[in-house]
């Protein structure tokens, strides 16, 4: 029997704005760097808070500013967040964050620290953050159909055991949550290098098509401008290379096997931009495994489906990222890292539809709320992506 | 025991997916895609993960793994060969 049909419900909080949530967190937001110690200090005080620390948020401009404003209230408007407190050092920047979050309708409350200082700013912002988390704690699960599930994908530390197991097991529960209308989303622009003509293929019309070759070249003219050499031992990585894979285009090839053999890209996302419909979305991203998870966090995705083959060991801190590996040694050697060992597919001893049930088994479970290896590990990676320099 | 898989009949490489493969063992290669089974000799030892060619390869030949075009020959292969980024290169980039 198939583990996910139309009729499958988990147990989610429905947020205000109808979008569904897997966790239940209260986070402590900081806008910029110098935010970061206050923001530490009210998740001290506060139990069952978290603060999202990150190294930037000042004298950015133009596009990268957009896409720092774009993250920070993506992260906050999650639905796997119940509340946010936002800290910044002056109050024009916090405002802008904390009115992006507000449009969700979930609690958010904003604190500059300029004329105050640490001490009374944590104070205020404890006194929230503590109304917050009654808030937060007296929320119950609900019954949801699986359709108003939203889930991301995206590969790291691959060799080529990804490519033949653990990303093909993405791409079968991807094929199936497709049918049933669940909102998905792939990305890693470079990595698609060698196979862009199969995306194309598969992008369900000329105007997807011409929108994904657009952020397709705009990448690779990126690469073209910055590159010193053939990028071996950044695309493949150091990493890669130890795990057998040799160019980025058989990474690649790899790569593009999470988007199943059914699906349809149905539409393309610039970074951290949310989705405005169902189906499978391409978003131009980096490849960097705690960006690219960050930047699906942002755009509003409740689960995350991580298949490795060397071993990554990331997580995100408000997206559950589930693992999935294939690598028979990896399995043995870092097997706390692993959810969903599929390394029997490579002996023929399941078939792909078995490996993707078993994927979804473990997704059901972690949307109804049993932690990921990634969360019981205390795995927290906040990255934001830049496009430039500070001014 | 599967020692390799392929994805496509067209493929020349094979990727190995059992420990320890040593020169001269014969390995039993796994198409996927066709769900058959082919036979090649290793010629020197193959780490887990990594490629061994199915046939002999010449500088700037096209090297095809899922069917498709993974990058070019830049150093003589034979088959049973570990074939990795001493003998294969990127044609982006």
């Amino acid at each position: 029997m198939a583990v996910i049909s139309a009729n499958t419900t988990f147990m989610g909080y429905r947020r205000d704005n109808g979008r569904v949530g897997v966790r239940n967190h209260v986070i402590v937001l900081p806008v910029d760097d110098i935010s970061n110690a206050a923001c530490e200090a009210v998740a001290n005080n506060i139990k069952g808070t978290m603060a999202l620390p990150h190294p930037y948020g000042r004298l950015q401009f133009g596009e990268d500013l957009e896409l720092h404003f774009r993250t920070l209230i993506g992260t906050g408007s999650n639905p796997n967040v119940a509340a946010v407190i936002v800290i910044g050092i002056e109050e024009g920047w916090t405002k802008r964050v904390v009115d992006g979050i507000a449009a969700t309708g979930k609690p958010v409350a904003g604190f500059s620290i300029e004329l105050h200082g640490d001490h009374d700013t944590i104070m205020r912002a404890s006194r929230k953050a503590k109304e917050f988390v009654h808030y937060a704690t007296g929320l119950s699960r609900q019954e949801c159909p699986i359709s108003d599930l939203w889930v991301s994908t995206k590969c790291g530390e691959s060799d080529t055991t990804s490519g033949c197991g653990g990303n093909p097991t993405v791409g079968n529960a991807f094929d199936k949550l497709y049918e049933l209308g669940s909102t998905l989303v792939f990305g890693e622009t470079s990595e698609i290098t060698g196979g862009e003509h199969i995306v194309a293929q598969r992008c369900a019309n000329d105007q997807v098509r011409e929108r994904f070759m657009f952020m397709f070249d705009r990448y690779q003219d990126m690469i073209n401008r910055w590159k010193t050499s053939d990028l071996s031992e950044s695309q493949p990585t150091k990493g890669n290379i130890a795990g057998g894979l040799t160019t980025i285009e058989e990474k690649a090839m790899g790569n593009i096997q999470k988007i199943g053999k059914k699906c349809k890209v149905d539409g393309v996302l610039d970074k951290a931009e949310t989705p405005t419909g169902k189906g499978l979305w391409f978003m131009d991203s980096s490849s960097a495994a705690a960006e690219m998870v960050t930047l699906c966090a942002a755009s509003g995705f409740a689960v995350h489906f991580f298949p490795t083959g060397q071993g990554n060991v990331i997580g995100n801190p408000i997206l559950p990222v589930i693992k999935i590996c294939a690598n028979p040694r990896t399995v043995r050697t870092m097997s706390e890292h692993i959810d969903v060992d599929t390394s029997a597919l490579l002996q023929r001893e399941i078939d792909l539809d078995q490996a993707g049930d078993k994927l979804l088994e473990c997704m059901m479970a972690t949307i109804n709320g049993r932690w990921t290896a990634a969360e019981a590990l205390g795995h927290r990676e906040f990255v934001l992506t830049r496009l430039f320099e500070s001014a | 025991m599967i020692h390799a898989v392929l994805h496509d009949a067209k493929d020349t490489v094979a990727v190995a997916v059992v420990e320890g493969i040593k020169a001269g063992t014969e390995l039993t290669a796994w198409i996927m895609d066709e769900d058959k089974m082919i036979h090649v000799k290793a010629q020197q030892d193959i780490p887990i993960g990594h490629k061994v060619a199915l046939k002999d390869m010449n500088v700037g030949d096209t090297v095809y793994k899922y069917g498709v075009d993974i990058g070019k020959v830049v150093a003589p292969i034979k088959a049973g060969d570990h074939a990795h980024v001493q003998n294969i290169k990127t044609k982006r980039w």
